[in-house]
């Protein structure tokens, strides 16, 4: 491979920032044609973008698996939440230092992690991040005076800007700094893999020895890539909290974590628009079953309620890895090839141009 | 990537055409009511760590509709009661009450439960001028009329509770050590806060917290053994009052028990302890309650044939009392919201003080106080049944005002249980 050569998936950073801002102008649009609902379930959509972004660059490009990530999302709303109601002013500053501080909350936690994790892998790196999860309802009622205990921390109620009121909803306002937010992160996350540090991770999830011997510093790299994924996930958990105007531990359970990395995995493990798609359908999924148990008989309803989603979710799981392994986001790009050239034998053998920064079998 | 950009522009065109259509389903100018329905919804635990001692609170609730349904429902409608499963966790009912003001478009959101979970939805449901009636949850906040003019509560206010049961203590056992053991959340607080303005700023020799992620409680009973308490007061819920009982009787500690009515429920005690140690460790339980309750009440026989014949005979409980008189007090306040019930006159109804609800002490509403009961009766179990004690039912206020015995009747019930304008 030459040095003028572009990797899969990278490309110019002007380029970046022009699809970053269109898809933002496009979503900032679709706000006005949807009802209230639909923008918070957006909102929650592009809360929770945040995380699965961070994560899928951190298992697609590091190869570093963080079960995880709840906590690091949980350590963003807390520091949203208590700088946001020890600020005495209001309004837009106070959202954005509060933010800053969320994502400053998220990234030292995210650095320490990621000490410990860049010396861990596989399973033992899983286990570590597990625990962190695990860990947290305990954190939050050993320190209550500050983190109220399950009960979690509130923060106060803040309607829309004076001057959009006539024009937008509270939800419709919600959605739209959710999305400014998260398309930020996301350009971040994009930028930061197609740049010098993305080749970096590549080369050392791919053969670290290799990567040491050409002068990368694995371990900064590891370290480097955990943190800038926690403050992702960090500024998700801002996110949210800003939506639910309040954040406790027992919003981000081990069974939301898991379901982060479900997300991940079923739109297709290092692909953003995979993460985005799986973050869609982790909002989507729980509400449609709702729908379409609402119908049954009480009994019946009450016994499925909370219990079929997760039912579903290992099925969809499943049937993802079975049908696509390379996730939805893979699926899609397999079915644009193949359409125009039908003709063409064997469309699996081409060399792929593809961005699921997975292993392939030579790289092997 | 032109062709990636294409199925981008596909993906947007169809999600936005999808939000269009649903964008035009315009809502009603009175939203939940029409001819001949009146839908309400809730936020209850129906999964999780919280359901086992609260799931049937909103199947009692339900039943009690169905029953009203049956017998011609209220001023001509029936009442739908949409239940909306949150397990206890305030960003789940985040979502689920927006579902329920927005999809549904419920007329009125009717004891939520739960002050964590409810506390992240009372802004919301105020902003959008959406009634916010009887939450079940005894905290102070939900008696703020100026900032919160669409929430009502329901329980008896912690500090009531806890002032009246520390009068009674104080008045039985004057010269017994005192201690309480509490959830580290509002309702510890709270009811700490109510027991200090009766007992004095010293009047504690022990004050334990426990949070509910823990569930463990030996080291709090051991530090109040060794502080020699006598007289223990409970701000806990069902499950830990169980807990803190057994790991009393497991080391051998023999203390008096006097419990919050939020985790005071005999029949739900039973059902964590066991039938069989269940009356020996609850003898002499003291806790409070606001409801009809005696085994011999008007009210409790009539909920008890309801329960039979629409909640398919579940076992009867002080939770099933709750949910039916939830559902009566909200019958009541839409019988009295008139022929086209509004948003605007269910919330007169409320304010004007013609609700009676079926409690043992008058309801609180009016302009000035979103209180229901102001006041609290006190329960002992004896021989495996709890009961109130014959004339000890205090009232006060949630300040520092005095309690004083309250010497009036219960209300009583009238009909067959369904409130007429």
């Amino acid at each position: 491979m030459t040095g003028r050569q572009r990797l899969p998936g990278q490309r110019p950073l002007l380029r970046t920032l022009l699809v970053a801002a269109g898809w933002t102008v496009v979503a900032l649009g679709g706000t006005f044609a949807l009802d209230p609902f639909r923008n918070y379930q957006l909102a929650l959509v592009a809360a929770y973008l945040c995380a699965t972004a961070g994560l899928t660059v951190l298992v697609g490009a590091t190869g570093q698996l963080s079960l995880g990530h709840a906590a690091l999302m949980a350590v963003g709303g807390y520091g949203f939440a208590l700088t946001r109601n020890a600020l005495p002013f209001d309004g837009l500053p106070a959202f954005v230092v509060a933010l800053l501080a969320g994502a400053l909350a998220s990234a030292v936690v995210g650095l320490l992690l990621g000490l410990a994790a860049a010396r861990l892998s596989g399973p033992y790196l899983a286990g570590l991040t597990l625990a962190v999860v695990i860990a947290l309802p305990a954190v939050a009622s050993t320190w209550s005076t500050v983190l109220h205990g399950d009960q979690g921390v509130h923060i106060a109620f803040e309607g829309v800007p004076d001057a959009l009121r006539r024009v937008v909803a509270l939800e419709q306002w919600q959605a739209m700094v959710a999305v400014v937010v998260t398309s930020a992160v996301v350009t971040g996350l994009t930028v930061l893999r197609g740049g010098r540090f993305g080749l970096r991770m590549l080369a050392v999830r791919d053969d670290e020895v290799a990567a040491r011997l050409s002068g990368i510093p694995a371990g900064r790299v590891k370290v480097l890539a955990f943190t800038a994924s926690s403050v992702a996930a960090g500024v998700g958990g801002a996110v949210l909290c800003f939506v639910a105007q309040t954040v406790s531990p027992g919003a981000y359970t081990v069974g939301f974590s898991l379901l982060l990395v479900v997300a991940v995995v079923v739109g297709g493990l290092g692909s953003i628009l995979g993460a985005a798609l799986g973050s869609v359908v982790i909002v989507l999924l729980p509400w449609l079953i709702g729908r379409l148990t609402a119908n049954l008989p009480a009994d019946a309803a009450q016994r499925l309620d909370g219990n079929l989603a997760v039912l579903v979710f290992g099925l969809l799981l499943i049937t993802v890895m079975a049908v696509a392994p390379h996730g939805l986001h893979g699926a899609l790009v397999a079915r644009r090839r193949r359409r125009p050239s039908p003709d063409v034998p064997r469309p699996t053998a081409e060399p792929a141009p593809r961005k699921v920064l997975v292993p392939t079998e030579e790289q092997r | 990537m032109s062709q990636r950009s294409r199925s981008v522009a596909l993906i947007a065109t169809t999600a936005l055409a999808a939000a269009g259509l649903a964008a035009c389903s315009t809502p009603e100018p009175s939203p939940g009511v029409t001819e001949d329905t009146v839908t309400v919804g809730t936020h209850t635990p129906l999964t999780g760590p919280a359901a086992a001692g609260y799931s049937s609170i909103s199947a009692a609730t339900k039943a009690y509709f169905d029953y009203v349904n049956d017998n011609g429902g209220i001023n001509g409608r029936n009442i739908e009661y949409i239940v909306k499963d949150d397990g206890y966790n305030p960003a789940t009912t985040s979502t689920v009450v927006r579902e329920l003001v927005q999809e549904d478009e419920v007329f009125a959101v009717i004891n939520g439960l739960g002050t964590p979970t409810h506390s992240a939805v009372v802004d919301y449901l105020n902003e959008n001028d959406v009634p916010d009636l009887f939450v079940a949850s005894g905290s102070p906040k939900w008696d703020q009329p100026d900032t919160f003019p669409n929430t009502f509560a329901y329980n008896a206010n912690y500090i009531v509770e806890a002032k009246a049961l520390a009068t009674y203590a104080q008045e039985t056992w004057p010269d017994k050590t005192f201690c309480v053991l509490g959830q580290d959340d509002d309702f510890g607080t709270d009811f700490t806060t109510g027991l200090v303005q009766v007992l004095g700023a010293d009047g504690l020799a022990s004050t334990q917290t426990y949070s509910v992620s823990v569930q463990d409680v030996v080291a709090q009973v051991g530090a109040m053994q060794a502080a020699g308490c006598e007289v223990n007061f409970l701000a806990t819920v069902n499950g830990f009052t169980a807990l803190a009982l057994g790991t009393a009787a497991k080391m051998k500690y023999g203390a008096q028990w006097v419990s919050s009515s939020s985790g005071g429920d005999y029949p739900t005690l039973v059902g964590y302890l066991g039938e069989d140690v269940a009356p020996l460790l609850l003898q002499g339980f003291v806790s409070s309650n606001y409801l009809p309750f005696s085994p011999d009440d008007a009210w409790v026989a009539l909920f008890q044939e309801i329960n039979d014949e629409y909640n398919d005979g579940a076992p009867f409980s002080g939770n099933k009392i709750y949910g039916m008189s939830v559902g009566y007090l909200f019958a009541q306040a839409l019988a009295k919201a008139g022929d086209d019930p509004t948003r605007e006159s269910l919330l007169d109804a409320l304010e004007v003080g013609a609700l009676t609800g079926n409690g043992i002490v008058p309801l609180g509403f009016s302009t000035d106080s979103h209180a229901a009961f102001e006041g609290v009766g006190i329960t002992v179990v004896d021989e495996g049944v709890q009961d109130y004690v014959d004339g000890e039912i205090y009232t006060t206020d949630a300040g520092n005002g005095p309690v004083e015995p309250y010497t009036g009747e219960a209300v009583a019930l009238e009909g067959d249980g369904i409130p007429t304008a």
